[in-house]
């Protein structure tokens, strides 16, 4: 028990079949560290964030395992409480923030909704914060952007109003799922930027979900590999650029196109390190089933 | 001044599809069967007594010239005398709207309320028993006319346990000095509730009957449309904030679902205005549909006339309202 977060033995299913989405994940994320979890598409990723925010889709469930945040199991809480409990101490960074923000409301009510309605702030102190956490995240003339719609403000103005909300509760944990994903190269720089800032001025914890292990070079100082559901190598990113352990996050690492060299041609996960992988997750808890 | 074009541009569609609706039934009615002049005489009227009857009314005219002369009596605010009320058509139609229009909007906020409360309810309950009971419910509602949930609740209501009152307006023992026919709105505003209730007591079964389908209609389609926003991220990113399902339908989800709702309100609306004709029928409520009934039963041309040309007007002023609630309630479209 190190950490804000403490992750051990969760296994998620789909409904009703012993099909698992993630084996026996355990997770260590000491508070203010940045940690990356990568994968490839259908490797659990994400869904480690949703089990941990409780916005898994209806069709999975957990199955196993103990969700720790600040002590607190939160699969032993009753819904209403674990709900209170995450929007008061964690938060998301969307994947896509032209869907993440709700078309018909401003934008300031849904960055303040989360410190009225659940923190029980005064609503010109919630707003004055908002003013403040916009500045954070270099957006001018927050008044004005505060009574936009978000129709109304590019993607990139939209991920940072998104950030802005997930740091607004000076949460102890931020899962930020592919932030960067849908935006495009040159505003994805300077989101990274962003969030790296945001992170070091406010101290907190991120488990940062991604693909791309450029991204996690960047900003993580721990990452785990999935494969399967399961976490194959748990490491520092340090370790991990200079030599990694495992055989298949080698092939993920040498898979990784370069950027200082484009003419290389893009070399894929070689197929024995898949079987072997694969072998080994079976080997491990029994069954194994295609998940990709 | 793009307000003031878009306005002038409905004016004008409005007065083309409002004239094509006057030609329209000018011709129709005057090429069926049947005519007014044979409805007024005796049986045994001379050829003579026909010919200055039909002098008198201008039927003797070819219906081009008939049409030019009811064109110009209504450039000037006249739409005719009716024939077999012998009134202008004019006053006898402005006296009869507002009680359909009150019966209309009665039903309309009944179908919003019960098709509103069966979306949000099945959306909250997804998945169980209930929203299946709610589908079949719906496709039960949906799958009945509205004249025959008149005959239903008539015999529910009216005949097995007789709490409201099966026909008429008002009950004729009222006897109130109303200065306006929107009686519902006068007795609110004159602060008679008795009245009010009385006449609630009387709309009720036929509001209600024009407003199952609808109702139906409407918790189909919004339940359908919140169960689809309901899987958007900012809904997701709504419960992390710690809201509960509650909240996030109804404030993150509701806004935006009831956009297309909107829409289909609308047109569905008029089909409910539609159905007024029938239904007030069957409930001898005094309304224009009714009027029309006998407007027609009569071939009294000028009053069949009168009562089309206001439903086309009221049908384009619904469609009219319902275009501005969208804008007003989309910001997408507020500045467009």
């Amino acid at each position: 028990m190190t950490g804000f977060l403490s992750i051990r033995n969760l296994s998620v299913v789909l409904a009703g079949t012993p099909h698992r989405l993630l084996r026996s994940v355990s997770l260590d994320l000491p508070a203010g560290e940045v940690h990356g979890l990568v994968g490839e598409s259908g490797a659990g990723k994400s869904m480690i964030g949703k089990a941990i925010l409780g916005i898994l889709p209806r069709a999975i469930e957990i199955a196993e395992g103990e969700i720790l945040l600040d002590g607190q199991d939160l699969l032993q809480l009753p819904p209403a409480e674990r709900r209170r409990l995450v929007g008061k101490t964690a938060a998301l960074i969307p994947q896509d923030p032209l869907t993440a923000l709700n078309p018909s409301r401003r934008i300031g009510p849904q960055i303040t909704d989360r410190l009225v309605d659940i923190l029980g702030w005064k609503r010109a102190q919630a707003e004055a914060r908002a003013v403040e956490l916009l500045a954070e995240v270099h957006i001018p003339d927050a008044p004005r952007v505060m009574r936009s719609y978000p129709h109304e403000l590019s993607g990139g103005m939209r991920q940072r109003i998104l950030i802005a909300s997930a740091f607004a509760a000076e949460p102890k944990l931020i899962v930020a799922d592919e932030p960067t994903t849908a935006l495009d190269v040159t505003v994805q720089k300077q989101i990274l930027r962003l969030i790296a800032e945001m992170q070091s001025r406010h101290g907190t914890a991120i488990l940062f979900v991604t693909h791309d292990l450029g991204v996690v070079s960047k900003v993580c100082r721990s990452l785990s590999v999935l494969y399967g559901g399961k976490v194959v190598e748990e490491t520092e990113v340090r370790a991990f650029f200079r030599g990694p352990k495992h055989a298949y996050s080698a092939a993920l690492l040498a898979a990784t196109p370069k950027y200082t060299d484009p003419d290389t041609s893009l070399t894929p996960v070689p197929a024995e390190v898949i079987a072997a992988v694969q072998a080994e997750v079976e080997a491990a808890d029994g069954e194994w089933r295609h998940v990709r | 001044m793009a307000l003031f074009r878009t306005i002038l541009l409905r004016l004008l569609t409005t007065t083309i599809t409002l004239f094509g609706v006057a030609v329209i039934v000018f011709v129709v009615i005057r090429v069926v069967p049947g005519n007014p002049i044979a409805m007024m005489l005796p049986p045994g009227a001379t050829d003579a007594d026909i010919a200055r009857l039909q002098a008198l009314y201008g039927l003797d005219k070819s219906i081009p010239q008939q049409f030019v002369i009811w064109l110009t009596g209504v450039m000037h605010g006249d739409f005719g005398t009716s024939i077999s009320l012998r009134q202008p058509v004019l006053d006898l139609v402005l006296g009869r709207l507002p009680a359909t229009l009150e019966l209309s909007i009665f039903a309309l906020v009944i179908a919003v309320v019960i098709g509103g409360f069966m979306a949000l309810t099945g959306t909250r309950l997804r998945g169980t028993r209930v929203e299946a009971g709610i589908d079949v419910a719906n496709g039960m509602a949906l799958s009945v006319p509205d004249f025959l949930w008149g005959l239903i609740l008539i015999l529910l209501f009216g005949v097995l346990v007789p709490i409201f009152h099966i026909s008429g307006r008002i009950s004729p023992s009222i006897d109130f000095p109303f200065m306006t026919n929107f009686y519902v709105f006068e007795s609110v505003a004159r602060g008679r509730f008795d009245i009010w209730a009385d006449l609630l007591a009387h709309m009720f079964m036929p509001a209600l009957a024009l407003a199952i389908p609808l109702a139906a209609i409407i918790g189909q389609l919004l339940k359908q449309s919140l169960k689809e926003t309901m899987h958007l991220d900012y809904v997701t990113l709504s419960r992390t904030k710690g809201y509960g399902e509650n909240h996030v339908i109804v404030k993150e989800a509701l806004p935006n679902a009831v956009l297309p709702t909107l829409t289909l309100i609308g047109v569905q609306f008029t089909f409910l205005i539609g159905g007024t004709v029938i239904i007030e029928r069957l409930f001898s409520y005094e309304g224009l549909g009714n009027m029309a009934i006998d407007a027609v039963v009569n071939r009294d041309l000028p009053l069949i006339q009168g009562i089309v040309i206001l439903f086309a007007l009221i049908f384009t002023v619904v469609n009219l309202v319902v275009d501005m609630t969208y804008a007003a309630l989309n910001p997408r479209l507020r500045h467009a």
